[in-house]
């Protein structure tokens, strides 16, 4: 698709080189944007460009954070002493969406998977240890996929834990989460989290 | 069926008929459009090779598998130059009819229906239609390596339950992972013991539910098998089917551990559940070494036969019995006690392909149920 001008080329360029964006989408969003406002556009790519400038890692849990610690992590409502596991940020999303939890998280960046070259030294697990020592953490709720990788990951951390004499729990099984907790609905996925269950009896009932 | 009734425990087996009361296909293969109907006994299609007969025995196995014995790709299935293939059967299940119709259409997904209404998964469909195929291409049970007979239990397996299937996937996805890191291990010149024990429990979470349906199988079909194959030679030898594991001797946690050394030498996982093995034998001897043409085909036979049983039992449906091509390598006598066994109460509808219309016929002229005939010339079928 060829247009007349050089900077609208440019234009289409940039936004079709985002997921799931086609060509035909990111020419007609690209002339959507030329129909706006020059205020309304330059608000637009500023916050586009402020997301990137200031977003970083919660240095604790690893969540997206507008300054050293999330909201998540500063909020003096959550209790103190749990720590939810999740694979990625998408996760703390899905499972904030349901109000059902109120203790804090820890980002793993993955789940165990030598294929595609990770190893638990590739993953926030030294610095789960480190919480887990430092803040009196009682309860540890795991909530990987459902994947065999997944699974494997959670076992992991499991023996990596047992020494500390915590509660480890998981999200109730038989409430099925899907693969991705992302998929799953907010209802499903807020009465599996209040329904959690003790991780060693999730393993032994899996057969 | 388990029934209770007043404390007493009724257990009530009945078997479903299963028959296909016609066929018809469009642009099937080589096969022109026709419509047939046919015995629900025993059925014969009969012609030259490449005539198109063994197309007729993937069509009806089609209806039973969704997929072909043949040909991998469906799109292979439709006719050279065509766009679009179609098969359809109507059935007799339990005296109510089914209607079977499998659309194929080039560069799209195929569609199963079942009574007009689209299937959203095709695995809901397997086991509707319980089947047998007897080919050709079952030699290779024999004259393969183990991964061919592995392959062929998991397959009778996975049909009947998809618990089996699932453990089948997630042991070979757990078999991967170690195995990355066995090679990962070698390459960093670095040992983590926590890291591969997660993948041992892996192994052994999905591998002991594998090779306990397997053993059950094995020792399940094994009286038939052996009775099978008395029948059909007409011998005396005792023909043996054992499935051998590693496991049989050792729990596969040892295995693991015993072996860890030479594993991660090797840069693979040397021991477990795939590495198991099926051995056929005849008078105590390899059946690929010791026994004669004959023989071989005799248990091919047999033991199809008891997958035939096996299937009965576990789905309480009669199985439908392909037998393509087989009449060659057997001599009349041994065909003469097949079409007897066959034509028992013990087996539904049959179909046979064969090139020698007079020969089969001949054979069949002694057995009293219904015997329909069809002959096959260059994709064209009509009733004899
Ligand atoms: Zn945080």
């Amino acid at each position: 698709m060829e247009s007349s001008s050089k900077y609208l080329q440019n234009a289409v360029d940039a936004l079709s080189s985002l997921p799931g964006i086609g060509r035909k989408t990111a020419m007609r969003l690209a002339l959507h944007i030329l129909n706006r406002s020059e205020e309304e556009v330059a608000d637009f790519a500023n916050a586009v460009a402020e997301m990137k400038a200031h977003i970083q890692f919660c240095k604790k849990c690893f969540n997206l954070s507008d300054g050293e610690l999330c909201a998540v992590c500063s909020s003096p409502k959550r209790d103190r002493n749990m720590l939810c596991v999740v694979e990625d940020i998408r996760d703390i999303i899905a499972i904030e969406a349901t109000h059902q939890y109120f203790g804090r998280y820890h980002v793993l960046g993955g789940v165990i998977s030598p294929m595609d070259g990770i190893g638990p030294s590739d993953l926030h697990i030294e610095e789960l240890l480190v919480r887990v020592k430092d803040e009196n953490i009682t309860e540890i709720l795991m909530a990987l996929s459902t994947t065999l990788e997944g699974d494997t990951t959670s076992y992991y951390l499991s023996k990596r834990l047992s020494e500390f004499g915590i509660t480890l729990t998981t999200i109730a099984r038989g409430v099925s989460v899907g693969d991705n907790l992302e998929y799953a609905d907010e209802i499903t996925l807020g009465k599996s989290i209040v329904h959690r269950v003790p991780y060693e009896t999730s393993i032994n009932s899996q057969n | 069926m388990i029934y209770r009734k007043a404390g007493i425990r009724f257990i009530c087996v009945q078997i479903e008929q299963v028959h296909l009361k016609s066929l018809e296909l469009l642009e099937f293969k080589n096969v022109e459009a026709t419509k047939l109907d046919f015995s629900s006994k025993i059925n014969c299609f009969t012609g030259l090779n490449g005539s198109g007969k063994t197309n007729l025995m993937d069509a009806i196995y089609y209806l039973s598998f969704c997929k072909s014995f043949l040909n991998p790709t469906d799109a292979h299935s439709v006719r050279h130059g065509e766009k679009h293939c179609m098969i359809q059967g109507l059935y007799d299940l339990n005296k109510k009819t089914e209607r079977i119709s499998i659309s194929i259409r080039k560069g799209q997904k195929k569609i199963v229906r079942r009574n007009k209404k689209d299937y959203e998964k095709l695995v809901d469909h397997i086991g509707l239609l319980p089947l047998v195929l007897v080919s050709p291409t079952d030699v290779n049970l024999i004259s393969e390596g183990s991964a061919e007979r592995r392959k062929y239990l998991d397959g009778i397996l996975s049909q009947f339950d998809s618990k089996f299937l699932a453990h089948l996937v997630q042991y070979g996805r757990s078999l991967t992972q170690r195995n990355a890191l066995l090679k990962y291990f070698a390459a960093e010149r670095h040992f983590d013991r926590d890291s591969i024990e997660v993948w041992d429990k892996a192994l052994l979470e999905h591998g002991l539910p594998i090779h306990e349906k397997r053993s059950e199988l094995c020792a399940q079909i094994l009286p038939y098998f052996q009775e099978y194959y008395k029948r059909i030679s007409g011998e005396r030898e005792e023909v043996g089917l054992e499935y051998k594991s590693g496991l049989d001797e050792t729990s596969f946690e040892d295995l693991l551990e015993n072996h860890l050394d030479r594993d991660l030498a090797l840069r693979y996982t040397s021991q477990g559940i795939h590495r198991d093995d099926l051995q056929f034998s005849i008078g105590g001897h390899p059946i690929r070494r010791f026994g004669s043409q004959g023989q071989q085909k005799s248990y091919l036979l047999a033991l199809k036969l008891a997958q035939f049983a096996y299937l009965k039992e576990g789905r309480k449906r009669d199985p439908i019995l392909l037998l393509d091509d087989l009449f060659d390598k057997l001599d009349s006598g041994r065909i003469k006690n097949l079409l007897e066994l066959l034509n028992g109460t013990e087996f539904g509808q049959v179909f046979i392909s064969d090139t020698d219309h007079a020969r089969l016929k001949g054979l069949l002229d002694g057995i009293e149920a219904e015997v329909q005939y069809f002959s096959v010339e260059d994709g064209k079928v009509e009733k004899i």
